[in-house]
């Protein structure tokens, strides 16, 4: 499990940290509000958006049901003009394989197009154990590959910080690696861009090889799409001889007319623009024209196992847009990091313990990590169902875990279970429950024992009622009283 | 009509008073209102916490009680979401094809409040008075469960005498979320805390929820926060009439 961040404390501890940095949660605020505006805005722009998101969510399904068949046609394809295609059954295979691909170049040093895939698989790590540094190129995976620090959401990874936070860290760290940043560099979002600028040029002209990701890869063509906003990647994709492309399994369109529908949907749903400033699409090798060796690593890292589950397999729609991120109440308050997988907010809680199994109390936790409002199903461009997955995964966490806690709620939720199986048996917990309301009268109450105690640190607890509804209703309309 | 309700088990052993809002209203409209005694609990909270399996019980009590009606009414958009959406699911779960007939049949009977005034009865105006400055959270399941949409809001703004509120951020969670305020008590509270702020922020008496477990979390939060802020349920305010005061 290189490179995954699953050592973390599970979701509720590493949540309530997060919670109590009013800095994060001001700077989290700020910025999911301002994204989740701008989508709902462009959004609204179209009268076929319900049609559009079917479409995706429907092309997407089909893909997924012939993954094999696409994928063959895939590399046939990308063969056919000259790239290689490998194929990697987890991160360590990637990681072995883009390595060796680095070291055949005879290169030290690559320049990278964000990509999720090789942060999945923690392929920075791996390159810098074999003598290769990768150099993040994009603003916001400059800042924290800068800060040695983690992403923390899958658009904006340094959204949990505000400019004056990027400024010290560049201050502090660019020199280290290359160009250092201006001395008199201020908190000026113009400046900042600048100072980046600088310290990326000289990597983009040193660099002979480009590692990327790809948003879409067409199995008809043979081609790779990536969608980005500042035109790193199109200088990663042109200017290097050499260009290695790390792609999931699911990424797959039939054909090249798909990327119609996915081109409207993911800019709209993910920076809440129209279109993207670039988008690039690179088809095998041409002569004098961009990269002269092309290879896509195409990565499983547990896909084929999630897209054997019926119901879960529906993640593997995602298209990585993060508008169940920004639309997440839970996501809003806890920050990325809380979810310690590269893919946080509610499609990490969806995919992670798909990819990684419930095994780990951390990837436990993550089905818990919702309210199941519904926000995120309503966003999703490709209508992921992700509070039933949600359900679905804590059902399969219940069926495999067997810890003493876990032995516990089950215990507990069986006793329950046999009370609300049956109105006799709940009439007589409730006749119960009421002398205890006429003990405490209508008051609240402020103080339970512990696991209650988790509700009433902050909040009172309502104290049973004297008399049910059941037993109102058997004396005032039944006439039987009390005898049931 | 003939209407069965549908109490909840929430509603029936900690807030009783808003199935007794809930009764009055209906009787008001002339429904003849049944309780089936068999009833216990949607399930929902097993089923929400994985606990598929013993979620079952609660689904087989509730098609037993409710089978046949041709209305049943809940004061609950959470629990009629649950039974209109996860029934189907613990049925199958269950591979009882007998059981997942059975809620075939009795789930599209059942309906939220609301639903069942504005959809089934046709009515907005209930006859209702009320003279206080409130504010309304629209529930999350009611909202993109059920896909309510304003009809709670409609019945509201018809009450004679109310101050209907807009509530800031009305459509994000309360925080709630079943045994997530448990499980995650830091975040549910934050998310609360946040939510009651903006219902300060209004200067509403009342806070006004269709659902009883929203309010029990928003209103555990209020009282501790002692700002003399009450929670209510819808059905508590369409309940009330000129005649009482």
């Amino acid at each position: 499990m290189s490179g995954v961040d699953l050592g973390m404390p599970a979701f509720p501890d590493a949540a309530r940290q997060a919670v109590r940095d009013a800095q994060l949660r001001h700077n989290l605020g700020r910025a999911t509000n301002t994204i989740r505006n701008k989508r709902a805005a462009v959004v609204d722009e179209l009268d076929d958006w319900e049609q559009l998101r079917a479409s995706g969510a429907a092309i997407k399904a089909h893909t997924l049901s012939r993954l094999d068949t696409y994928l063959e046609q895939f590399e046939s394809a990308v063969t056919a003009v000259g790239g290689t295609v490998h194929w990697a059954r987890d991160a360590a295979e990637a990681n072995r394989i883009v390595t060796d691909l680095v070291r055949e170049t005879g290169e030290t040093e690559a320049v990278k197009v964000k990509s999720m895939a090789t942060q999945e698989i923690g392929l920075n790590e791996a390159l810098a154990s074999a003598g290769i540094s990768a150099w993040e190129t994009d603003l916001a995976e400059l800042i924290v590959q800068l800060d040695e620090d983690r992403p923390s959401h899958i658009l904006v990874p340094a959204i949990h910080r505000n400019r004056s936070e990027i400024r010290e860290i560049f201050r502090r760290e660019m020199a280290g690696s290359g160009t250092p940043a201006p001395t008199d560099l201020t908190a000026d979002p113009v400046q900042l861009a600048e100072a980046a600028r600088h310290h990326l040029r000289d990597k983009f002209l040193r660099a002979n090889v480009a590692i990327s990701g790809a948003n879409f890869a067409v199995a008809e063509t043979g081609s790779l799409v990536v969608v980005e906003s500042e035109g790193n990647g199109r200088m990663c994709l042109t200017m290097p001889e050499h260009l290695i492309s790390v792609v999931g399994i699911e990424k797959l369109v039939p054909s090249w007319r798909d990327l119609e529908v996915f081109l409207q949907l993911l800019p709209r749903s993910s920076t809440g623009e129209r279109m993207n400033p670039y988008t690039s699409v690179w088809n095998g090798v041409t002569e004098g024209d961009g990269p002269s060796s092309f290879h896509v690593v195409l990565l499983d890292n547990g896909r084929s196992e999630a897209l054997a589950d019926e119901i879960g397999s529906q993640a593997l729609r995602c298209i990585r847009c993060s508008a169940c991120l920004n639309v997440c109440p839970v996501y809003e308050r806890a920050g990325g990091h809380a979810y310690g997988s590269v893919y946080p907010g509610p499609i990490g809680a969806v995919l992670t313990p798909q990819l990684y199994g419930v095994e780990s109390e951390d990837t436990a936790s993550l089905p818990y990590a919702s309210t199941l409002c519904g926000a995120c199903y309503d966003v999703c461009p490709v209508a992921i169902e992700i509070p039933e997955l949600l359900v679905h995964l804590r059902n399969r966490t219940v069926r495999e875990r067997k810890g003493w806690f876990d032995r516990l709620s089950s215990t507990a939720m069986r006793g329950l279970g046999w009370v609300f199986g049956d109105s006799k048996r709940l009439g007589r917990a409730q006749r119960i429950a009421s002398l205890g309301g006429r003990l405490f009268g209508r008051r609240g109450i402020g103080r339970l024992p512990w696991p209650l105690s988790r509700w009433t640190d902050a909040r009172d607890a309502p104290a049973p009622a004297p008399e049910s509804f059941r037993q109102w209703w058997e004396r005032n309309r039944t006439g039987n009283g009390d005898e049931r | 009509m003939r209407v069965a309700l549908f109490a909840t088990c929430l509603g029936d052993t900690l807030f009783p008073g808003a199935v007794r809002a809930t009764l009055r209203v209906l009787e008001r409209l002339g429904c003849t209102v049944e309780f089936p005694p068999g009833q216990t609990c949607c399930g929902q909270m097993h089923t929400n916490t994985g606990y598929h399996e013993q979620a079952v019980p609660a689904v087989r009590s509730f098609v037993a009680a409710f089978e046949g009606y041709d209305h049943v009414v809940a004061p609950s958009g959470s629990c009629v979401g649950s039974i209109r959406h996860q029934h189907g699911i613990v049925a199958e779960h269950s591979g009882d094809r007998k059981l997942s007939e059975a809620v075939g049949r009795v789930s599209p009977h059942v309906h939220e409040l609301s639903e069942f005034l504005v959809d089934v009865l046709g009515v907005t105006d209930v006859g209702a008075y009320f003279p206080h400055r409130v504010t309304y959270h629209p529930t999350c399941h009611s909202l993109r469960m059920l896909r309510v949409g304003d009809k709670p809001r409609r019945l509201l703004s018809e009450v004679r005498g109310i101050r209907l509120l807009e509530l800031p951020e009305a459509e994000q969670c309360c925080g709630f979320g079943g045994t997530f305020a448990l499980k995650n008590p830091d975040v549910s509270v934050a998310m609360g805390a946040d939510k009651t702020r903006h219902v300060r922020e209004t200067g509403a008496e009342v806070l006004c929820a269709s659902d009883s477990s929203c309010l029990m979390h928003l209103g555990g939060l209020l009282d501790r926060q002692r700002e003399g802020i009450r929670t209510m349920h819808l059905a508590e305010i369409l309940a009330g009439t000129e005649e009482d005061r």
